[in-house]
């Protein structure tokens, strides 16, 4: 497309006046903003010292769990379906053949390195035995990188600790 | 040579073959799907899945008369003006129905199943399958049941009834059978007769669900997550062509590829479960040499070592990354190949006096080459022999031809070869043994790669009294502890190469895997000794052997897939001989 082509449409700054150029409107518009924030109620918290307010349990994506089934046993059939779904590669399981008769296999180990995972929430859509859920616990930290490294009983453990405040989502079809 | 209407494409059959339906169907590129048929077994058409439209048309005038019912197209042997149908209305509601049925009393565990992800059963649900099920039923956990070297889950089973024909035609051990009628029929073995031959590993192969497991990869992978690379056995001189599946540097398993010249469909237990070798921890990792020799490349290669702690320990193990980290302390830091200490290692062959090349059968045709020639490049009168060939046993062959070799190593033929076109007349290790007890030789280098002990204290101690003696080894051994300079080599399964096999046929493959931090495929050490540009690269060096060897000299080009009969030529330049004269 040359510059000169009929298609082309060009549009040109309009040219400020003096007041404009003055910049005095504008400065005094921006002022303003800055004004009336002063004298509004303060959104800052002071974290940690005071908390966010809980975010939806049902929205938020923040560390995962891996929930107890109803005799206490790990609800994860180490399908590797999170694992295959998972974006970052951040999932790892090692599957072993599981001690109860009624399940194949479980999860021998299973772990999550929380520095790799982008928090999209995909495992948990992909989970066929909703086992695996994203809190909304948002502020994990650790000293090492070894540490964000979750391994079973710890994700297991954020299921002891979220679980009275937010249920488990189950969508499982009527036996 | 017959003509056959198949989907309203015409299709020639070739003079001289029967096909069946499927077969024919492939010719013109259309799938027909299928769960008992297999290429190397019998015909039962017990499935039902190949239900297609068969039916004549009158050359003369050209009138198409179809017969009423469905016929399984593994059972039809295509002839001249027959006509094939096999997308109609008809044809597809067959199948949904046959894969409905299926479904009946199918656990429907896929997320759980290994099979998953390769499953015809599942493939075929998507592509031919009704998109609701009308009956109700719920997924529930599959019974299982040992049959000795293998699992069955006996839920999944659709009762193709591969593997009983399998045990039947190919081993010929019948272990397995069929209990029950009608919908209660289950795959068997008589109590106490459990399914135990050398070559059970296919039947988990032909299982086109999910009911036969391999005891070995069980649980251990998903398929989708395994990556497949062309591979030649090394377990035996018959050279079966194989895939070695790997995710992460891991091997997984192995597979039969299918060949028709060597193995057709099928692969010994032996060769299946050959590839833990390649991770043992016991494998040597490190260049070694007595303490004066190696000083001045010390120093370099541990600080150079120490920057990747624990990948050799993760090789070792087999564990990830994050389980490692947390639970065992850094291990010792592995001594790689430097180009600093082959310079030495070359310096030290060079001041050896008469030296002497152990070639492995275990080598490819591009080492043994290369090693015969830098062997022979420092010494033009330097001995080559053929390194130890181990043998087990008698040659066992099974009912249908395939046969497992008592020759333990994959290139006897092509190693000798090469051997032959540099001294003419190829020694054995035990022709070896005598000359370093009367010291006619000074300098020895040893190349292995073998899998076991192959080497006891009291032949080892004839080494003893060398001046130089380099091992290029797996695994340690008596051998390697009187060495001057240990090499650690590589696994099959990580070489670039080609071998002969017992019956001249020359297969060429790539690596499947890297071999460990500090390890180079023997390959690249001789490249790097002979002082040659670039990186290794076999193809280079095997059109170098065939251009030499005339043994190799069928080899023009790229080797396809199947490999490559060398005693085309061979019988060729015989003919001309014996015309000449």
């Amino acid at each position: 497309m040359k510059p000169d082509d009929q298609k082309i449409t060009w549009v040109r700054e309009p040219r400020l006046g003096p007041t404009g150029r003055s910049f005095l409107p504008l400065f005094v518009q921006g002022l303003m903003t800055t004004l009336r924030h002063l004298f509004r109620r303060k959104q800052t918290v002071q974290s940690p010292e005071t908390r966010h307010a809980s975010p939806d349990p049902l929205l938020y994506r923040g560390v995962h769990r891996l929930n107890w089934d109803d005799q206490g046993r790990v609800k994860c059939v180490a399908c590797f379906l999170c694992a295959t779904a998972c974006p970052s590669h951040c999932i790892d399981i090692i599957a072993a053949e599981s001690p109860w008769p009624d399940r194949e296999k479980y999860p021998e180990s299973f772990t999550i390195d929380e520095l790799r995972c982008i928090f999209c929430g995909m495992c948990e859509e992909a989970c066929p035995v909703d086992a695996i859920e994203l809190t909304s616990f948002y502020d994990l930290s650790g000293k090492s990188r070894e540490e964000m490294i979750f391994d079973k009983e710890k994700l297991l453990s954020v299921y002891d600790q979220t679980k009275n405040t937010e249920p488990m989502r189950t969508r499982r079809i009527e036996r | 040579m017959p003509q056959v209407l198949i989907d309203n494409r015409e299709v020639t059959i070739p003079a001289g073959r029967r096909l069946n339906g499927i077969e024919a169907a492939r010719l013109a590129g259309i799938e027909i799907p299928f769960y008992c048929w297999h290429p190397g077994l019998s015909v039962v058409g017990s499935c039902r899945m190949c239900l297609v439209e068969v039916g004549t048309r009158d050359p003369a005038s050209g009138k198409i008369t179809m017969q009423p019912k469905l016929s399984p197209a593994c059972n039809v042997l295509v002839t001249d003006n027959m006509v094939l149908v096999t997308q109609s209305e008809k044809v597809a509601r067959a199948r949904a129905m046959v894969e409905e049925d299926l479904l009946l009393r199918h656990p429907i565990d896929c997320p759980i199943c290994d099979k998953a992800g390769e499953c015809l059963l599942q493939d075929y649900h998507f592509a031919y399958g009704q998109p609701e099920r009308r009956a109700d039923i719920q997924p529930f956990t599959s019974r299982r049941r040992d049959l000795g070297d293998v699992t069955l889950f006996v839920d999944r089973c659709v009762m193709c009834s591969r593997c009983i024909r399998f045990a039947a035609e190919i081993s010929g051990t019948h272990e397995l059978m069929v209990t029950g009628r009608a919908a209660h029929e289950e795959i068997d073995v008589m109590a106490g007769y459990p399914l135990n031959n050398k070559l059970s590993g296919n039947v988990v192969d032909l299982c086109p669900v999910g009911a036969l497991c391999d005891k070995d990869f069980l649980y251990r992978q998903r398929v989708w997550f395994l990556r497949r690379h062309a591979g030649v056995c090394t377990g035996c001189s018959t050279g079966c062509s194989i895939w070695i599946e790997e995710n992460q540097e891991r091997i997984w398993r192995v597979k039969p590829r299918e060949n028709p010249f060597v193995n057709t469909w099928w692969i010994c237990n032996e060769g299946r479960y050959d590839y833990p070798h390649v991770h043992n921890p016991r494998r040597l990792r490190r260049l070694t040499g007595k303490p004066d020799q190696l000083s001045a490349a010390r120093d370099t290669d541990a600080a150079l070592a120490q920057r990747h702690p624990t990948a050799m320990e993760i090789e070792a193990t087999g564990r990830p990354v994050a389980d490692q980290a947390l639970k065992s302390p850094p291990p010792s830091p592995p001594r790689p190949i430097e180009e600093k200490s082959l310079s030495q290692l070359a310096g030290a062959l060079r001041g050896a006096g008469r030296l002497a090349a152990v070639v492995s059968p275990f080598l490819t045709v591009e080492e043994s080459y290369l090693l015969c020639k830098l062997i022979r490049g420092i010494d033009p009168g330097a001995l080559l022999v053929l390194g130890p060939v181990p043998t087990a046993g008698e040659d066992e062959r099974f009912a249908k031809g395939f046969t497992v070799r008592a020759e333990k190593c994959p290139n006897r033929r092509g190693v000798e070869a090469v051997i032959a076109h540099f001294v003419h007349r190829v020694d054995t290790f035990d022709d070896l043994l005598p000359r370093l007890d009367r010291g006619e030789v000074q300098g020895v280098w040893v190349s292995g790669g073998y899998k076991r002990d192959w080497i006891d204290e009291a032949t080892a101690r004839r080494f003893e009294r060398l001046k130089l003696l380099v091992v290029h080894d797996l695994f340690p051994s008596p051998l390697s502890e009187r060495a001057t300079y240990v090499l650690p080599g590589a696994a099959y399964a990580e070489r670039d190469g080609s071998y002969v096999n017992r019956a001249d046929r020359l297969q060429s493959v790539r690596r499947a895997i890297r071999p460990p931090v500090g390890v180079w495929p023997e390959g690249r050490v001789y490249w790097e000794l002979l002082g040659r540009k670039g990186l290794y690269n076999s193809d280079a060096v095997l059109a170098e052997v065939a251009r030499e060897i005339s043994y190799f000299s069928a080899v023009v080009g790229p080797v396809p897939e199947v490999g490559i009969d060398l005693r085309a030529n061979l019988l060729a330049r015989a003919a001309e001989r014996s015309a000449t004269v």
